[in-house]
């Protein structure tokens, strides 16, 4: 055994990076526990990875084929539901983790020099997550699937000046036919994959070089930091809760199978109470704000879908914005940004399902959540 | 690195008009294979428009049709475009192109409202096909319907067609 270690150390230089785990802390604060938000995002990930390839053995991407086929999977196929329920919650999860990671992030301003490039990947890997989900979201071909690509293509054409290319570019026509779903079939299995093993890798190896940050915050209270070390305290905390989210997935996916709905019909009208995915939802509210007119030869429906445009760019770019976070000092302007969109996204998905959940219960529910967070004292200052 | 001090001017070093010109040579060379790299890849990347053979009018069944009684309406195909059949009143028969102009979903007819009404982001048309309330930009294009009756007897056939 221990010729066989030594035989593969020589290899690989196990020993080594024993030691360089060894040094990794992580840093014990008040906030710690959002920290998890990360390496839960990449838990799910790789449940998507798995998942996903499983699916691939008994899907079929054509207009004729495709619905058929998950129809097959999801009745025939031993445990088929259950891998399709599996690739669908764990999306989802996915996503929620996703935003989670990003909102903690960004209040405990760990985007801060010299992390900048860590936050860019991460806010270009959300991109890629909510890219996944839309592509995927046709792959079944089933009418909510055709009337959400045809709403978010259409979106994308409604962008000034490049908004037809983007549009057939997206479409691989000028409708939303089988030759769409080829399209994003590849972008979903192949593409956008690539892309994000790349940017994963360069987040993951900067999150490892320059460790986890500390919040402004607690930099400024007394006494000696604390830590932890990464090997093996962090990284046990971190696998139990990676069970706890596989087992959050499972029962989910064996109590909820995702449902398959309709075959998609281009001739059949939206049905009644039709929504997006609830991570579009607040967008699609938006939307439905917006009267019809013109002003200067840009269409009304433009301009929100380019106010969010620019609301991504400016996310990316928030490390060299923030002047104030990135010279260590206070920066309550961006909190107080980051609460109001918290406030907007939260706010307009929970009006969007106001026929699922009436809207007063939303609005208590936050109500009690800000009351009792201003009531709950902060944590004593260790001497 | 030697600064140029320490160097006889020409010693050794090419001709720096020289050098100029094979860098740009080299760039250019660099830029035409990037360009017949990334040319032929966008092209691709952008589907080919495919002439469609145009449609003038289509029959749309008959006028009994117990779909059309029931809810009022019913979509048809003209080419490859969906249009909204929608049924008035005995004899009123009005057709518009069912997408609507928002945000490309297919609209329905709501009778009790009269209005033709998308569900996507609730944008609503009148029975003229004007945008009359939410989203959408432009009215619906209307479509022209002929009741045609070659039969002593039978139900009369509708007949789409674009005006």
């Amino acid at each position: 055994m221990e010729r066989l270690y030594a035989w593969i150390d020589d290899r690989l230089h196990l020993s080594r990076l024993a030691a360089v785990a060894s040094k990794k802390k992580v840093p014990v604060h008040r906030l710690m526990p959002f920290y998890y938000f990360g390496g839960m995002t990449l838990f799910f990930f790789f449940v998507q990875v798995a998942t996903g390839i499983l699916l691939m053995l008994y899907y079929r991407p054509s207009a004729d084929e495709a619905f058929e086929s998950v129809e097959f999977l999801m009745t025939t196929v031993p445990f088929g539901w259950l891998m399709r329920s599996l690739h669908s919650w764990s999306a989802n999860l996915m996503v929620f983790s996703c935003f989670a990671h990003l909102a903690t992030v960004f209040f405990m301003k760990a985007y801060r020099p010299p992390r900048e490039l860590t936050w860019i990947t991460g806010v270009l890997l959300l991109f890629l997550t909510l890219a996944f989900g839309f592509s995927g979201y046709l792959l079944p071909w089933n009418q909510l699937a055709f009337f959400a690509t045809k709403v978010g293509t259409d979106i994308a054409g409604a962008v000034p000046f490049i908004g037809e290319w983007l549009l057939r570019f997206l479409r691989g026509g000028d409708r939303v036919t089988g030759g769409t779903l080829s399209r994003f079939y590849g972008w979903h299995v192949a593409i956008l994959p690539a892309l994000t093993t790349l940017l994963l890798a360069g987040h993951l190896l900067w999150v490892q070089l320059l460790g986890m940050s500390r919040p402004p915050g607690e930099k400024q209270r007394s006494g000696r930091p604390r830590e932890m070390p990464f090997f093996p305290h962090f990284a046990l905390r971190e696998l139990f809760g990676w069970t706890l989210a596989l087992g959050v997935l499972a029962a989910l996916a064996a109590l909820f199978p995702w449902e398959l709905g309709d075959k998609a019909d281009p001739f059949a009208p939206a049905y009644r109470d039709i929504r997006p995915e609830w991570y579009f939802v607040f967008m699609f509210e938006t939307l439905k704000l917006v009267p019809g007119g013109e002003i200067a030869g840009i269409e009304y429906e433009a301009i929100p879908i380019l106010l969010f445009a620019a609301a991504g760019l400016l996310l990316v770019l928030v490390p060299f914005i923030d002047r104030g976070a990135s010279r260590e000092g206070r920066s309550p302007g961006f909190t107080l940004a980051g609460v109001l969109a918290l406030v907007y996204v939260t706010g307009f998905t929970a009006w969007g399902y106001r026929s699922l959940v009436p809207f007063w219960i939303v609005l208590g529910t936050a109500g009690l959540i800000a009351a009792l967070s201003l009531l709950t004292p902060g944590e004593e200052t260790q001497p | 690195m030697t600064s140029p001090s320490e160097v006889e001017p020409g010693a050794g070093r090419p001709d720096p008009l020289r050098r100029r010109i094979v860098d740009w040579l080299a760039g250019l060379s660099a830029t035409a294979l990037a360009g017949s790299v990334f040319f032929p890849l966008l092209r691709y990347l952008s589907p080919p428009r495919i002439p469609e053979a145009a449609t003038s009018q289509i029959e749309a069944g008959s006028a009994n049709d117990p779909e059309l009684i029931e809810k009022g309406f019913k979509i048809v195909r003209f080419g490859s475009e969906p249009v909204i059949l929608v049924r008035v009143g005995e004899d009123d028969f009005r057709a518009f192109a069912a997408t609507c102009t928002h945000l490309d979903c297919i609209v329905e007819y709501r009778p009790e409202r009269k209005v033709l009404w998308c569900n996507c982001h609730n944008g609503q048309f009148d029975l003229t096909g004007r945008n009359v309330a939410g989203p959408p930009p432009r009215p619906l294009a209307r479509y022209e319907v002929h009741v045609v009756r070659d039969r002593k007897g039978a139900a009369p056939t509708l007949v789409v067609a674009r005006s």
